[in-house]
């Protein structure tokens, strides 16, 4: 099992924060990440520039880290590949129907103080739980 | 190159960029410890509360102030979800999406920086994952 590391929870959380912060207060968007890939997959879709950027982004912030630090951060991954292929799309097909996933809902939305976020991240969180209950019985 | 121009899609690079490196810092972005975190009734480990309370730190005060103006810097104007209601479709959703985040320990943003040790060190599974999230999404474009 993993330890626990609420110090660099809490400062990755505020970078998040942050980050989430200045794409509201600058460009007047939120920060989404099911919405801003998904938004690209649209057909004739508006928007694109800033979306595209925003995800490059995320690539180049891991590709800072990994030369900052010199090494690699952690990838566990203990599923495996056909569990992984139906995850995915349960992810990618589920917070696009929802309307948006951990960042849009759980982050952006609930700093609106929107009822719908709230509902959606007790929703995913909620199913999140159980579903690894049920795994650890089945496994 | 519409609205808002080169500017706005700078400032959203640097929006991603600090996105990018909390999702790391925090351990979001590796499963094992979302799985962590999520098997409450195992060895719980409760960082992700902690990445969700930090980022509500920062966003739930900056919000409120910025909800008092008229208009974001550098865009006409704020482009927010108008929808209100309770319905199937976020619910269903929503819980779609737990369900395969909890078999995974993947969620959407941690799924694109993952990519980057995957090209270095050439992991099938997040490439695996990753491909079939893009084609739920895909579907959902299509038939949703």
């Amino acid at each position: 099992m993993q330890d626990f590391t609420p110090i660099s929870g809490l400062v990755g959380g505020m970078l998040i924060g942050l980050s989430t912060t200045l794409l509201m207060l600058l460009n007047g968007r939120i920060a989404g990440i099911s919405g801003i890939v998904g938004g690209l997959l649209r057909r004739g879709g508006a928007e694109v520039w800033w979306r595209a950027t925003f995800a490059t982004g995320l690539l180049l912030g891991a590709l800072a880290y990994v030369v900052w630090r010199g090494t690699e951060f952690p990838v566990e991954v203990a599923a495996s590949l056909p569990v992984l292929v139906v995850a995915g799309l349960l992810v990618g097909f589920g917070a696009r129907l929802g309307s948006g996933c951990t960042s849009g809902h759980g982050v952006s939305g609930i700093a609106r103080l929107s009822l719908r976020s709230v509902v959606a991240t007790v929703a995913f969180m909620g199913t999140g739980v159980l579903t690894v209950l049920i795994a650890g019985w089945v496994s | 190159m519409k609205p808002g121009g080169v500017i706005v899609t700078i400032s959203a690079l640097i929006s991603g960029v600090l996105f990018g490196i909390g999702l790391i810092v925090s351990g979001m972005a590796n499963p094992a410890k979302v799985l962590g975190f999520l098997g409450v009734t195992g060895d719980w480990d409760p960082t992700l509360a902690f990445v969700m309370g930090g980022a509500l730190l920062v966003a739930v005060p900056a919000f409120r102030l910025i909800s008092d103006r008229k208009r974001p810097i550098l865009e006409k104007e704020f482009d927010l979800p108008e929808e209100k209601r309770i319905d199937t479709r976020l619910i269903a959703g929503s819980a779609l999406f737990g369900v395969g985040w909890g078999i995974s320990g993947f969620c959407p943003g941690p799924a694109v920086v993952a990519l980057v040790p995957v090209i270095a060190g050439g992991m099938v599974l997040v490439l695996a994952f990753f491909a079939a999230m893009i084609a739920g999404m895909v579907l959902y474009e299509r038939f949703a």
